[in-house]
């Protein structure tokens, strides 16, 4: 498995309204990669995921995705995430007037539809399902809190927890520490991390030190291109690298 | 290890609902129609005919609010055209009714009178089915619900939403009103369709009206409570958490994998039904139904019922209906004149000081309670947690 492509990406290009995005992009991730992209603002970082989960169409090129090579390029934003690609947002997105446990219960992987739900109940499985995450994430004494009287960090947590809900293959996570403290930033790392020994997580951060903790392998975008790509270490001595992004105080 | 999450939404949502419900269901289904028939005319205990009727016809309007709650409290949805959905059940049933006039009209013709004396000599063809009841009473439901629907499928799935749905069904509104004025020959124009003669073989006057009004405030009472459960069902189902996730965050909820649009369709159609049953219940109890009980105005104040009742609670879209029409009729008998501005303080007094309704100002001394409970129980399983498996 580690070697197949989970995810591919051909020459596509965002375009909007005549402003390039992302040019010509060729990208790639194979199964169980915890990836990094960086690069300076409006690099195309986040566009980058909006092509993956469907939310915004690239006028070119395609996506492919899984075991079967599925061509999610102009699915629907919900059955790309029923083929099992989750989205967490930058700005915390959650159901705040709902409780945790409701919000992941939401986001479990079952039928979906407006009459299945209508009958559905919760059964032993959901709960376990949603008992494990609350543990995974921390938040196990939070269960019954209404999502929105949360903190900032509970609340990024809370939609990481919604994200495994859904039982991925891959989760696409928007700049997950932006505003949070240094012990959240920390848990957040070690979260990640444990998620990655059973998903594969591609992350866009701009904190340098957060992705040092989590990186394998980083990839830097640059005016909707890649610059390059490798470990931290090879990236940071990269000479176009730094005179792009790093040399500029971009991070650090 | 505890690992059962409490279903908390199977509880009941107040302490003590089921009594409560059932103690408000029984004064209005027995002790107020026993007040009703039972005390002597000038008792003072007396529930006179004119009051039996005027609060039959605004539970008949407390299910549309049920209806209104259900789009803009759960699912976040502003509609301002609800008034079109009454309007079409309402019609629905004066057609029905003013054809079983037959020829006992001014006129003695077949024909309705007022279409007599346009120069009308035949039956619209859309006119013909009302004949019957098997087609005019299905006909409330699924008329404005299918219109709904088709609507719902047109703006929804587009991703029309938030104040461009709500502009969209204003138009809506004011294109029914004036099309009912233009059209007179075939909708009675102004003056909308009245003169009904009897419902169901029940007169609608003559010395045994009020018997006959008993029996509807009776069933509206009765379609009220069915509605209100309907209601409160679809709620605490996952369904309705999906409509309440919808309104908290639509795209976290297409991206937990929900196509909202469908949802959002349900929730409209649903709305219209309930707006078209509340439509066709008013009708034989106000006896008149016309363009101004469905253009903007009135579909404007049936989304204020709900604003001052609470929105985002079954209960507080019933007693927002009830206490606006009961404050605008009590208004209007006192100050003729200047009643209006009454109710405009009252609108512009809910939405300052209690933005919540009614309801959410009354919860607001109960929550500390709650908050207390959740705790506690959050409490157990965070202990329960902890302890280490058993192996």
């Amino acid at each position: 498995m580690q070697n197949k492509t989970i995810l591919y990406m051909e020459n596509v290009t965002v375009s909007f309204d005549g402003f390039i995005a992302i040019r010509d992009l060729n990208f790639y991730m194979h199964y169980g990669e915890l990836r990094v992209v960086i690069g300076p603002n409006g690099a195309g970082k986040t566009t980058l995921l909006d092509v993956i989960c469907g939310k915004t169409k690239p006028v070119k090129g395609r996506v492919i995705f899984g075991e079967k090579d599925i061509n999610i390029t102009g699915m629907k934003e919900h059955e790309i995430v029923k083929i099992g690609i989750g989205r967490k947002f930058q700005a915390p997105s959650i159901f705040s007037n709902l409780t945790v446990c409701e919000n992941f219960e939401l986001s479990l992987r079952k039928s979906k539809g407006v009459f299945s739900t209508l009958f559905m109940r919760r059964t032993k499985s959901d709960q376990e399902k949603i008992f494990s995450i609350l543990e995974t994430i921390g938040l196990v004494d939070k269960a019954y809190e209404k999502a929105g009287s949360l903190s900032h960090g509970e609340k990024q947590w809370v939609e990481i927890g919604m994200v495994l809900a859904q039982d991925p293959q891959l989760l696409l996570v928007d700049e997950p520490v932006a505003g949070m403290s240094d012990k959240e930033t920390e848990k957040t790392a070690e979260l990640l991390l444990s998620i990655s020994r059973n998903h594969s997580i591609l992350v866009i951060e701009h904190d340098m030190k957060f992705v040092r903790q989590i990186s394998r392998k980083v990839t830097v975008l640059h005016e909707g291109m890649t610059l390059c790509e490798g470990t931290m270490d090879e990236v940071q001595n990269d000479p176009r690298v730094i005179e792009k992004y790093l040399g500029r105080g971009g991070a650090d | 290890m505890n690992r059962d999450i409490y279903c908390d939404y199977k509880k009941s949502v107040w302490k003590n609902e089921w009594t409560i419900t059932g103690m408000v269901i029984f004064v209005f289904l027995i002790v107020l129609p026993l007040l009703h028939v039972l005390p002597g005319e000038d008792s003072w205990l007396k529930v006179s005919n004119f009051r039996i009727n005027l609060l039959g016809k605004f539970l008949a309007l407390a299910i549309v609010a049920l209806g209104i709650d259900f789009i803009w409290g759960y699912t976040g949805i502003l509609s301002l055209g609800q008034g079109v959905f009454f309007g079409l059940g309402g019609y629905c049933m004066a057609m029905y009714l003013l054809l079983k006039v037959g020829t006992a009209g001014h006129y003695e013709s077949n024909l309705p009178d007022f279409m007599v004396w346009n120069g009308l000599t035949e039956l619209p063809w859309f006119w013909k089915p009302m004949y019957h009841a098997w087609v005019a009473i299905p006909c409330i439901v699924f008329v404005p619900a299918l219109c709904a629907l088709g609507l719902g499928y047109l703006t929804f799935k587009s991703g029309v939403g938030g104040v461009y749905f709500s502009i969209v069904t204003q138009a809506l509104a004011l294109v029914l009103s004036i099309t009912l004025i233009g059209q007179q020959p075939y909708t009675g124009g102004t003056n909308g369709l009245n003169d009904f003669r009897s419902i169901f073989g029940f007169p609608l006057r003559g010395p045994d009206l009020p018997t006959t009004q008993l029996f509807l405030y009776i069933v509206t009472v009765l379609v009220l409570v069915g509605a209100y459960f309907l209601c409160r069902w679809i709620i605490r189902s996952k369904l309705g958490r999906v409509l309440m996730a919808i309104r908290d965050d639509e795209k976290r909820a297409r991206f937990s994998g929900y196509d909202t649009a469908n949802f959002k369709i349900f929730a409209f159609g649903l709305a219209a039904a309930l707006a078209g049953v509340g439509g066709a219940l008013f009708v034989p109890q106000a006896e008149i139904i016309s363009p101004s009980n469905v253009g903007i105005v009135p579909s404007i104040e049936m989304v204020l019922w709900v604003a001052v009742g609470g929105r985002g609670t079954l209960v507080g879209a019933v007693l927002g209906a009830l206490l606006v029409n009961a404050a605008k009729s009590g208004l209007s008998e006192s100050f003729p004149g200047i009643w209006l501005y009454f109710l405009g303080a009252l609108f512009m007094g809910v939405v300052v000081f209690f933005p919540k309704g009614c309801v959410g100002f009354l919860g607001q001394f109960r929550s500390p309670g709650r908050q207390r409970k959740n705790t506690l129980r959050a409490e157990k399983v965070s202990v329960a947690s902890m302890k280490p498996p058993l192996s």
